[in-house]
């Protein structure tokens, strides 16, 4: 029974995913992802069928349970944002090692043009590391019907499968036509202990079967429905469109172009000799990294003219445009205006009322007295305290670096050395560099601001609340080096003549400003008053 | 036939919801449809922006090629003149008049409005004057709407709007259905006036 849904890119994965007799979606908030496991989250059908869908600390836990689950016969989804792979890689490659029983889909959203991310990375790279299938849909139809297809693959082949979005799909709402539910798998845990137990006797047998498994993932891309090549006519240029790219060569390429679409990997060469050979040059548009540039530019060497982002054509950074792709395929076009000239930018700040803000504020007071304080930071909104008017941090490097790095300062003799993370950030990947510090003695003073939420990312539950305390008591901070406090104006004088003791104190310290998130607080409240209507 | 529309505004001003409602009316007339956002940095007081895409044929790109958007609706001056290089040679803006100044560096608003106004199509209104001054102070989102509305009838016609707004907030009750069938009317008298 088909019915038609304006849906994201990200709901069109959850949808597809749930029709597909998903059992459970794993998954850490993070941008563009995290509307994927919500709409699930959300979903009567999904509790209707008793899916979990509960957030995960981390993506490395997530992905861990999606194999558990996976490893007991059950379709499993890992949902993250792009940067979300390096934490989970190490189950990832090896996942591909033991191989999996139940489907297990890998859905990385990328965010090229980094809207609200620290780099660039392609994840297709991170499929082709692990020698596993990747799915990159072009659009929002695509995404919906590839997911049926990834979990069949995934348990045809026994392997994980990575499908990568990027945001301007993720974020994007267009019709898609869906299809009928189909069911849940059985439980049916794996009994190969050969498979599942990586001692180096039965993990190089693994290895050499993924290896011996290649030629059968090429195939399957080679014959997929996902990839086409169209030759209308003769032409000096041939275009190798990946994913969303098919778009945007589509809404401005003359008429007759040759085009190899390119959805799943690893990449067609077949199909990619024979647009060779029908035209003299070839131009590569995807978003994100060369990926499928750099292997072109390989089966040719010098004598076949590539052309893409390594050469020039395209913008090595950034997101693709409608705009300069149709640059790269000669098509004309541009601004009718140029760029107004009474312009500011406007970038985000804490909300007014914001409990960071008060941290900041008290933070700023303090460190002005120690001239060679350095502070460093960490991911979520409180990152936001590097733009003025606090310009409170140093650093920001990735999830949980703020402690550890202020403790390999502190090592170097940086004092004093402070470290600024969030209450999901903390229990993300905070805990260990804490019990680092707490073993090694290490003078730092630790900030958990907690807000009682994963709040940049719209207000998820966080995996701590309330435990944080007890955590860095059973970490090994000391007693009177612990201390909670509650970040508002009033208290400001509390606050400093704390953090003034800490500095003060040659050891590990940690404070815990707590104050509830202004968004999910009033959401709440909200909430609360439709329910008594 | 086509309409793609530039959405802009500042994190909070309900952007979106204008989206959701125009894309309803899309939708139930049977268009194709297209709308891309970005979320998440938006919330917190930072420019906000979205493509919407509506056309009788198949939609390629998700975002507008520069000189292509047929309208530019926005709920903050500043925020409209941001995206100039998107409109078409006879686009039109539809804007509130009204800044909202939460950086400390910006522009004169003189000279904002006198840049604005020399554009060749523009209708602009301090919506959310209007908006206290009838009693529907979370409504201006819906004046605008209202006034973007004459640029919208080629492809969707003021009742289908309404229907649409009917329906997009049906579960927040019939009070808040009312105020803003009522902003929308009141967009579309004002759009009139000009």
């Amino acid at each position: 029974m088909a019915e038609k849904h304006l849906l994201l890119g990200d709901e069109a994965v959850a949808l597809g995913a749930l029709h597909a007799g998903l059992s459970g979606v794993y998954a850490y908030p993070g941008t563009p992802s995290t509307e994927i496991t919500e709409y699930i989250q959300q979903s009567p059908f999904a509790r209707e069928r008793g899916v979990r869908s509960r957030w995960c600390t981390n993506e490395k836990t997530a992905m861990e349970a999606a194999l558990g689950m996976s490893y007991a016969g059950k379709r499993a989804l890992v949902c993250m944002k792009h940067v979300g792979m390096n934490v989970c890689a190490d189950a990832f490659v090896n996942a591909a090692v033991t191989g999996v029983k139940g489907g297990l889909v890998v859905l990385a959203a990328d965010d090229p043009s980094m809207h609200s991310s620290q780099n660039e990375q392609d994840s297709r790279f991170y499929g082709k590391f692990a020698m596993v299938p990747i799915l990159e849909p072009s659009d929002q139809q695509e995404a919906y019907d590839m997911m049926a297809k990834a979990f069949a693959l995934s348990e045809q082949l026994r392997l994980p499968v990575l499908m990568r979005l990027v945001t301007r799909l993720a974020h994007s709402r267009a019709a898609v036509q869906t299809a009928a539910p189909a069911a849940q798998n059985a439980l049916e845990p794996d009994n190969e202990r050969t498979h599942w137990v990586l001692l180096p006797g039965n993990a190089r047998r693994q290895y050499a079967s993924l290896v011996a498994k290649q030629p059968e993932i090429a195939a399957c891309a080679a014959q997929s429905a996902f990839n086409s090549l169209q030759i209308p006519k003769v032409s000096d240029l041939g275009v190798i469109a990946a994913g969303i790219a098919y778009n945007y060569v589509r809404e401005s390429a003359p008429a007759g172009l040759p085009i190899l679409k390119v959805s799943q990997y690893p990449l067609p060469v077949q199909q990619v000799r024979e647009l060779a050979a029908h035209c003299t040059s070839l131009l590569v548009v995807e978003d994100g990294q060369p990926f499928v540039e750099e292997q072109v530019r390989g089966f040719f060497g010098a004598d076949y003219p590539v052309r893409g982002r390594l050469s020039g054509e395209l913008p090595r950074t950034g997101e693709l445009t409608p705009d300069c792709v149709a640059a790269a395929l000669g098509v004309s076009g541009g601004p009718a205006f140029a760029d107004a000239r009474n312009l500011a930018p406007r970038p985000p700040q804490l909300c007014q009322g914001c409990g960071h803000r008060d941290v900041y504020t008290a933070l700023n007071q303090v460190a002005a007295e120690y001239p060679d304080a350095r502070i460093f930071g960490d991911i979520g909104c409180y990152t936001l305290g590097a733009l003025p008017p606090f310009r409170a941090i140093d650093s920001c490097v990735d999830m949980g670096a703020s402690i550890t790095m202020a403790k390999g300062a502190a090592d170097a003799g940086v004092y004093p050395a402070i470290a600024v993370i969030g209450d999901s950030t903390f229990t993300h990947s905070g805990m260990t560099g804490l019990l680092d510090a707490v073993n090694d003695g290490s003078d730092i003073t630790v900030i958990i601001s907690d807000n009682l939420t994963t709040a940049m990312t719209g207000g998820q539950d966080s995996a701590g609340t309330h435990k944080f305390e007890a955590i860095c008591l059973a970490l090994g901070v000391e007693r009177e080096h612990l201390h909670v406090v509650v970040p508002l104006p009033k208290n400001m004088e509390e606050i400093t003549r704390i953090l003034r003791e800490e500095i003060n104190y040659h050891g590990v310290s940690v404070i815990i400003p707590q104050r509830e998130c202004m968004q999910t607080l009033g959401r709440k409240l909200r909430q609360k008053k439709q329910e008594m209507k | 036939m086509k309409l793609d529309i530039k959405l802009s505004g500042v994190g909070g001003q309900g952007i979106l919801s204008i989206a959701t409602v125009i894309g309803e009316a899309a939708t139930a007339a049977g268009l194709h449809l297209k709308q891309a956002e970005v979320h998440g940095m938006s919330q917190r007081g930072g420019d906000v922006q979205s493509d919407m895409r509506l056309s009788t044929d198949a939609i390629c790109s998700d975002l507008i090629p520069l000189g292509q958007a047929d309208l530019i609706i926005s709920m903050e001056p500043m925020e409209a003149l941001r995206y100039l290089p998107y409109l078409a040679p006879k686009g039109a803006v539809i804007t509130s008049g009204k800044p909202l100044v939460n950086i400390p560096n910006y522009p004169d608003e003189a000279a904002l409005l006198a840049e604005l106004d020399a554009l060749p199509h523009v209708v602009r209104a301090d919506i959310e004057a209007l908006a206290r001054e009838h009693a529907m102070p979370k409504s201006a989102n819906m004046i605008l709407l209202g006034m973007a509305a004459p640029s919208l009838q080629q492809l969707l016609s003021e009742e289908q709007l309404r229907d649409a707004i009917s329906r997009v907030f049906a579960r927040k009750g019939m009070e808040v259905v009312g105020a803003n069938l009522e902003a929308f009317k009141l967009g579309l008298e004002t759009a009139r006036n000009r």
